[in-house]
């Protein structure tokens, strides 16, 4: 074989084996989008169909009844079963019931039904009204927009001080934010929660907003690290025109650094969007102010017999990360390549 | 100092003051607390008056057989779960920047997609998956697995179904160790070429080598992150430890001390001795890591 034939069929074979990898990685996408549109009966059905369907059923003489496949002679044909019995049945075929009641011998209880492609789109406004979509998104929305905004602000000054300013213990105070990425948050959890409870946070959205404002290590050092490639004569050429350090920051900084600002707007929303443990403990026993997460964990408790449903369930919580995800994937993958911290 | 020097030091400290009362409040003085608690007997469940209490919790941990098994549970999964998560997005950012593979660009954002999947939503698709007679299942029967595991139900095969539902974490992994292999220069591959060294030497002399403070890296966070794991059998399990007290996590084990029997200064005691194994592991890593790993010059 010419090395160039051998090195493309090498290069066809990884190729189909990585995107492989992939399809069996996002199976699980697929699966949950199936099974949101199935009913209870047919999952709880052996042999049931892949994609979503009901059994098929025919009415006779005013009667409705189920359709089987049923061996007839070497062929299967789709009969609808209309008089039970334990060593022969009863069938009319749908196709031609002129032709009237066929006897078959044989068990009715080893056909298999016959399906009709049926989604179930009803699922999804149940789970809407079961778990009050509505209010869990709205507390979502609220909770993730607050919470950006506080850290988009504190980061941006934080940076900001980082970034441009000479001040004494600069470097180790720098060293010290960074090291907080490594301290397991378990560690400072406990007498936080105790204070909150003791001043009456528990309960509230404040445990969840409040330390937002106070920027935190990961953000911080995207955006120092962003700042520091605008060039200083910008700064300088603002000062020159009597410009105060938050005017610069404002008028220079800011405008030049849209694409990281994006990146911790995004990664800040949606990081807050699927947080459950800060919610889950800060807000337990107050469903009317819980968030997506918090609902969909409960959700999933109550409704263990229904997989259906909690699909449809979590289908409805991570369409907004997701089409976001589709709509900036390239800040996304740029912030966190930028960093090399993830978050 | 010069006025000017003075006015500059003002203005970055004033800038930064937003992270500093932030850092006092809920990192500093917390982790203070932390430590304080434990020779306490702070109940936010039992109006007992505040007592200093010596080492009575630590003799408490010390007896404390749930405390240890929990610990060896959490262990045990971190076994499993930490080459994983250090050599899959390794292997998988060398698939995709590699010369023989179409797609690199679609690849990384399929691969990185997950990742902005809320893991209580991502726990929930993945339940659907491992089911008895999920998809995973189905495929196993049908390459010839006669009785595939009954992943969630058994208590030796939930830990490796857990790992699987991981997989979907591992993006920022990916991206971090793209980013890590752009930055390799390429005249060491060429160098290694004319020596005429194939793609197994490449990877272990010039790759390994080149990427190992990003392994590093990704080693370090994942251990302070396996070594708090419980959130995704706390979503499937509802904080039973089922099946069988396979999934009672060190971290659940201090959840529900703090937070169900609201008991802080045993919670507390429980956090330090996780805080003091994390500092022991990544410390023991730190000085393992002279051996191997290699930062070049410029950094």
């Amino acid at each position: 074989m010419a090395p160039h034939i051998a090195r493309r069929t090498r290069v066809a074979l990884m190729t189909i084996v990585m995107f492989g990898i992939v399809v069996a990685f996002l199976a699980p996408l697929a699966q949950m989008t199936l099974t949101s549109l199935k009913s209870e009966r047919q999952i709880s059905q052996a042999h049931a169909p892949l994609l979503p369907s009901d059994p098929r059923t025919y009415t006779y003489r005013g009667q409705r009844y189920d359709v089987y496949l049923v061996p007839v002679d070497g062929a299967v044909r789709e009969l609808a079963l209309v008089k039970k019995g334990r060593t022969e049945s009863g069938f009319v075929d749908p196709a031609a019931p002129e032709k009237g009641v066929i006897t078959w011998r044989g068990s009715w209880r080893g056909l298999q039904p016959s399906w009709t492609l049926a989604p179930r789109w009803s699922n999804y406004s149940d789970v809407w009204n079961l778990i009050d979509f509505p209010r869990l998104l709205f507390n979502t929305v609220a909770i993730a927009l607050i919470g950006t905004l506080g850290t988009v602000l504190s980061c941006t000054l934080v940076a900001y001080g980082f970034a441009r300013f000479r001040f004494p213990g600069r470097g180790p105070l720098f060293t010290l934010l960074i090291a907080t990425i490594f301290l397991p948050a378990t560690v400072t959890l406990i007498p936080m929660y105790t204070v909150f409870a003791k001043i009456g946070w528990v309960g509230t959205w404040l445990p969840l907003l409040v330390p937002t404002f106070f920027a935190n290590a990961y953000n911080v050092f995207l955006l120092r690290q962003y700042f520091m490639t605008i060039p200083r004569e910008m700064d300088e050429a603002a000062s020159i025109d009597g410009a105060g350090p938050l005017r610069t920051l404002r008028s220079v900084i800011v405008p030049q650094a849209w694409p990281a600002i994006a990146a911790v707007t995004l990664f800040h929303f949606v990081y807050t969007w699927n947080d459950y443990f800060t919610p889950l403990v800060y807000l337990s026993g107050q469903p009317d102010l819980q968030p997506l997460q918090v609902g969909l964990a409960a959700f999933n408790g109550l409704y263990t017999h229904n997989p259906a449903y909690i699909q449809a369930g979590t289908m409805m919580t991570i369409a907004v990360p997701v089409l976001l995800f589709v709509c900036f994937q390239r800040t996304f993958v740029r912030g966190i390549m930028s960093t090399g911290v993830d978050k | 100092m010069s006025r000017m020097a003075r006015r500059e030091a003002r203005h970055g400290l004033l800038f930064i003051l937003p992270w500093i009362i932030g850092f006092l409040a809920f990192t500093a003085i917390p982790l203070v607390a932390t430590f304080a608690f434990t020779f306490l007997n702070i109940s936010l469940s039992e109006s007992e008056p505040l007592r200093f209490v010596g080492l009575e919790n630590y003799r408490r941990l010390l007896g404390d057989g749930q405390a240890w098994a929990s610990l060896l549970v959490t262990a045990r999964f971190a076994l499993l779960w930490l080459p994983v998560v250090v050599v899959l997005p390794f292997l998988l950012a060398v698939a995709i920047n590699s010369r023989n593979v179409r797609g690199g660009g679609l690849l990384r954002v399929l691969l990185f997609m997950p990742y902005v999947v809320p893991f209580v939503a991502g726990a929930l698709i993945w339940q659907n998956m491992l089911v008895e007679d999920g998809w995973i299942n189905s495929a196993l029967r049908r390459i010839g697995v006669a009785h595939p595991p009954s992943w969630l139900n058994d208590p030796t095969w939930v830990i490796p179904g857990l790992v699987l539902i991981g997989l979907w974490g591992l993006g920022s992994g990916i991206i971090i160790n793209l980013a890590g292999l752009r930055a390799v220069p390429t005249h060491l591959y060429d160098a290694a070429r004319l020596d005429g060294a194939g793609w197994w030497r490449r990877l272990r002399h010039v790759t390994i080598p080149m990427m190992s403070p990003v392994l590093f890296y990704t080693m370090i966070l994942a251990v302070v992150d396996v070594m708090q794991y419980f959130l995704v059998p706390l979503v499937l399990f509802d904080g039973s430890g089922d099946p069988g007290g396979a999934t009672r996590f060190f971290n659940l084990y201090l959840y529900q001390t703090f937070f169900t029997f609201q008991e802080m200064s045993y919670g507390s005691t429980l956090a330090w001795l996780l805080f003091v194994i994390t500092l022991i592991v990544t410390l023991v890593l730190f000085r393992l890591s002279r051996h191997w790993v290699h930062y070049t010059s410029e950094r």
